[in-house]
């Protein structure tokens, strides 16, 4: 039993999936409710089941996964931001047609995933855990099957996530070819050993970075994107801004510099350049988007560009400052998806179009003000807490030595404030009376008024604390 | 420092205050709004008329100081020096001007219109109190968004175009002192302004640096050629954006460069004289002469400004005491007279709805008042004697002089074109005949006008014949800067040649 103790968290989500997904075949959709809040009470509990030995009991199970602060740090992020996509949903699905038990089991599965693939310290499991994660994401992508778009984005989300996959376990396979080993200490020692590497090692490595950037939506990997976010339902695409997001950037961040640390030049460069790539993409193909969920979807591409920054530098301080980059963004992120999640056209219809927010500090200044905090914050724009990340993400590169790279990304947030600004923009400025009518959701505007908080100037009491989190978790991967 | 004072965290209450009341006015009716942020306003300043009794110019080079940890590297510390202490208080003085500017002039969404402004005054004394450099940041970036709105939002018809061109170019010139700072604070272990003036980075690394903050406080200030934001903000803001744009956030960029440039890159900053003397003396003949050829009042006040700061940077790289005090007087005066005359812009503006030049003329008939003050303001913007332009701008000239000639005599040309262009405008405007029946039947100055530019009025006169009261303060800081970039003063080409003299030949044979 005591072996189980530092995988409670993980259990407490497997055991209560299964048992809802049985109350869900007996109850059918009358039970949407029992089994999200369930769902919602089971995430948190994991949560409070991660003090102690989940957060420090090291390598288990002969070094398939560690139980660190690491692992730790991505868990709490995971579980909370699906706990809200769960909530977000509630008042989101037609009652009783749509919104039917799985929905809630489906995100636990995919937060058991996430919690796999941070604390992955092995190959094998590190593809499990992607694997969980990104099959539960194909179904809920295509959760409102009679939607043609969503179907579509299922879809191109599963062929694309296949394919990346593929190219993912070849990575793998080329790296235990080259190296007879699949945990991440025995790479890492097959890397030391040889000062110039093989082409079949730096094979491996390039196959395993580009099956990730797929999943971190990196450029050139993004394609599937904004597609996927605009098809999919709105708690869903909330979702896979957040979660499974955070898993797939904190993964890489322990690959990289656990794994793959000795062979630091080899695969900085690689990361490097998605980081630019991603920031300048994000940042430009922005502009013209029409559909805000389109938006910020390059938005969250051009958000990873900068994570991707931090992880760039490497060591502590690199992999802190990702962590802290992510912790603030999955708020920012959510925050400004439960904004569109409350776009509601006369019938209460969804409505997408950045059209449609035109003179909202008018008509509703409290939820004008919150998208524009949101936005700001997405930017970077001092006084607001989003500059705090990526102030540390260009700290740890300049402290790497990587001035020039520093200097890039920052140009990268004047062209990205652009179109976080035409947001703005078009609540403030423009004259027009938006269609957009008020929608009763007491949770969401809690959280949303939680969330708008917690990144506005107040978010700098949280440095010292989230910065002496960050750096512990940090530590615990060296 | 007696003990009472220094006990009571006076710096962040000056900030606090109008940040709650921003805050506050959001809730709550249009005039009630009003009357929050002009009272409001009024008691920051009369805190601020409070810190200036305290302050002793023969004390501690920082007083006032507070000082909290938040972790992570960065501190809730403020502090002033005399420098800060004259900008805090200019600052002050604006704000109630400000918002009674507004009162009428503004008639929408006018509790977010006061929540903008007190939001604006809370970062802009933040950005002269901090002591930590990722705090000064913070205030300092933290001034574009309420900025943004104000212009966006009460702004003229090409407001939207203005207030991203403000907003990006601003925020480009930023990011990049915001690495600058990042390298420096890793050099030098420490996030504090104080500590950080008194390290030596090694003088290759200062020419990077200098250039750094150089691209974020040439906009800001704004120097010739990245100036072309200015002119377009000033124009579309409503006329107390424009008085808060004139008199306090330009003056972001001089403050910059006397605070960081200087003390922190001695050897960079006199590697780049002749680079700064050059756009300098680009400024101020080039803009004054745009300024001859505009037809909109706010538009040649805006070329104005950037021709004045022009003034600034001469005096500020000068290296000489003159110099520094008076690039100090002209931000100080700058800052009293270009509000001014955007007041004085904006009062004609909210009867006739125009800002066209040619649509007035011989207003001295019908509005005697108005021509009175704004005489006396045109006159301290050209620089008389007996008006505050006059001691900065002669100050920072002679400044200029002992160090290089040639910059001393093109700055002295820009005060020929500043008079060409300031008396020509006010020639069209009040002089002349009563032109245009609509202009004629424009009434003099209200009660509310008159309170508004009368203090400016006695503020300009005072400093134009005490300037004492406002160089005292500033004195030990300018002295403090002097040795410290003594070392790395350029050699000047006016100052006469001590040599032998030259034997006659005849006597050598």
């Amino acid at each position: 039993m005591n072996r189980l103790m530092p995988i409670l968290p993980e259990l407490i989500l497997t055991v209560g999936a299964l048992v809802l997904m049985m109350v869900a075949a007996f109850t059918g959709r009358r039970a949407s409710g029992l089994t999200s809040w369930s769902a919602v009470a089971l995430l948190v509990a994991a949560c409070f089941a991660l003090i102690g030995a989940p957060s420090n009991a090291g390598p288990l199970f002969g070094g398939l996964i560690a139980a660190d602060a690491f692992g730790a740090f991505g868990k709490v992020i995971i579980f909370l931001a699906s706990a809200v996509a769960i909530v977000a949903a509630h008042g989101w699905f037609e009652r009783g047609t749509e919104h039917a038990s799985e929905y809630s089991v489906l995100i636990l599965f995919s937060a058991v995933g996430g919690a796999v693939m941070v604390s992955a310290t092995n190959l094998m499991t590190l593809y499990i855990g992607l694997e969980l994660t990104s099959l539960s994401s194909y179904v809920l992508a295509s959760y409102r099957r009679g939607d043609e778009r969503s179907a579509e984005a299922g879809l191109k989300y599963f062929v694309l996530g296949a394919l990346a996959s593929g190219i993912l376990l070849y990575g793998i396979s080329l790296l235990y070819g080259f190296t007879g080993t699949m945990a991440f200490p025995g790479i890492a020692a097959a890397f030391a050993r040889e000062t110039t590497h093989s082409i079949g090692l730096l094979f491996g490595l390039v196959f395993l970075l580009a099956g990730i950037a797929f999943k971190v939506s990196a450029v050139p990997f993004h394609m599937w994107t904004p597609d996927v976010y605009e098809g999919a339902p709105t708690p869903v695409t909330a979702l896979f801004a957040s979660a499974p997001k955070v898993a797939a950037v904190l993964l890489a961040t322990r690959v990289c510099l656990d794994a793959l640390g000795p062979a630091i030049d080899a695969w900085r460069q690689i990361v490097i350049f998605a980081a630019l790539a991603s920031i300048l993409l994000g940042a430009v193909a922005a502009w013209g988007q029409t559909n805000i969920k389109r938006l910020l979807a390059y938005s969250s591409i051009n958000n990873v560009g900068f994570a991707l920054i931090g992880l760039a530098a490497g060591g502590a301080k690199g992999a802190s400052s990702v962590l802290f980059y992510m912790a603030v963004y999955v708020v920012m992120t959510l925050g400004a998806f439960l904004c569109v999640l409350r776009m509601r056209g006369k019938d209460g219809e969804p409505v997408e179009a950045i059209d449609s927010l035109t003179g909202l500090s008018q008509a509703r200044p409290a939820f004008a003000a919150a998208m524009a905090i949101f936005m700001f914050s997405l930017a970077g724009v001092p006084p607001l807490f989003g500059f705090w990340p990526k102030l540390l993400v260009f700290r740890a590169a300049v402290d790497a030595g990587l001035v020039a790279l520093a200097v890039a990304g920052i140009l990268g947030t004047v062209v990205g404030a652009y179109y976080y600004l035409r947001i703005v923009k078009i609540m403030y400025f423009d004259e027009a009376k938006s269609p957009l009518v008020r929608v009763r959701a007491p949770v969401e505007r809690f959280l949303i008024l939680a969330a708008a908080l917690a990144v506005s100037p107040l978010g700098y009491l949280l440095i010292g604390e989230l910065g002496r989190l960050s750096d512990r978790a940090a530590g615990s991967i060296f | 420092m007696v003990g009472a004072v220094s006990e009571l965290p006076a710096l962040s209450i000056l900030i606090g205050l109008p940040l709650v009341a921003g805050l506050a006015c959001l809730f709550v009716s249009a005039s009630a709004a009003r009357w929050t942020a002009l009272v409001v306003t009024l008691i920051d300043l009369a805190l601020g008329a409070w810190l200036w009794i305290g302050y002793d110019p023969a004390g501690a080079q920082w007083q006032f100081v507070e000082r909290v940890g938040l972790g992570g590297g960065i501190n809730w510390a403020l502090g002033i020096d005399g420098i800060a202490l004259v900008l805090i208080m200019l600052t002050l003085f604006l704000m109630p001007i400000c918002i009674g500017a507004s009162w009428r002039a503004i008639e929408k969404r006018v509790p977010e219109y006061m929540s903008a402004f007190l939001l604006m005054e809370a970062l802009m004394i933040g950005v002269f109190a901090a002591q930590d450099l990722f705090l000064f940041y913070i205030f300092f970036e933290g001034g574009l968004i309420p900025m943004y709105l104000i212009i966006g939002i009460w702004g003229g018809p090409e407001r939207i175009k203005a207030s991203y061109k403000f907003f990006l170019y601003t925020l480009l010139g930023s990011v990049l002192m915001l690495i600058a700072m990042l390298y420096m604070v890793i050099e030098a272990h420490t996030t504090s302004i104080p500590a950080l003036m008194s390290y030596d980075f090694a003088p290759d690394a200062q020419k990077w640096l200098w250039l750094a903050f150089l691209a974020s406080f040439a906009v800001k200030l704004p120097m010739w050629p990245v100036h072309t934001w200015l002119p377009d903000a000033h124009v579309e803001a409503p006329t107390a954006g424009s008085v808060i744009l004139a008199g306090v956030l330009l003056k972001m960029g001089g403050y910059g460069f006397i605070r960081f440039s200087l003390p922190m890159f001695p050897e960079g900053s006199a590697m780049f004289v002749p680079l700064v003397f050059t756009l300098s003396g680009i400024a101020v003949v080039y803009t004054s002469l745009v300024a001859l050829v505009q037809r909109d009042m706010k538009k040649l006040i805006a070329y104005s400004s950037v021709a004045h700061m022009g003034f600034v940077t001469f005096g500020l790289f000068a290296f000489n005491r003159q110099g520094i005090e008076g690039a100090m007087i002209v931000m100080l005066s700058h800052g009293l007279v270009s509000g001014a005359l955007f007041l004085c812009v904006g009062v004609v503006y909210d009867r006739l709805h125009t800002r066209e030049i040619d649509r007035y003329g011989g207003l001295s008939d019908n509005m005697p008042g108005y021509a009175l003050l704004f005489m006396l303001f045109t006159m301290a913007s050209v620089g008389l004697p007996g008006t505050s332009g006059f001691v900065g701008e002669f100050l920072s000239l002679v400044g200029t002089y002992r160090v290089s000639t040639w910059a001393a005599i093109v700055a002295t040309t820009g005060i020929i074109l500043g008079a060409a262009y300031m008396l020509w405008l006010y020639w069209r405007i009040c002089f002349g005949t009563l032109r245009h029946a609509d202009a004629a039947a424009m009434p003099d100055l209200s009660a509310r006008e008159w309170w508004l530019l009368a203090p400016i009025a006695a503020a300009v006169l005072w400093m134009g014949v005490y300037p004492e009261s406002f160089l005292r303060p500033i004195r030990a800081d300018v002295g403090r800067l002097l040795v410290r970039i003594e070392r790395a003063t350029p050699k000047s080409d006016s100052l006469p040649i001590v040599r032998l003299p030259h034997a006659p030949r005849a006597a050598q044979r």
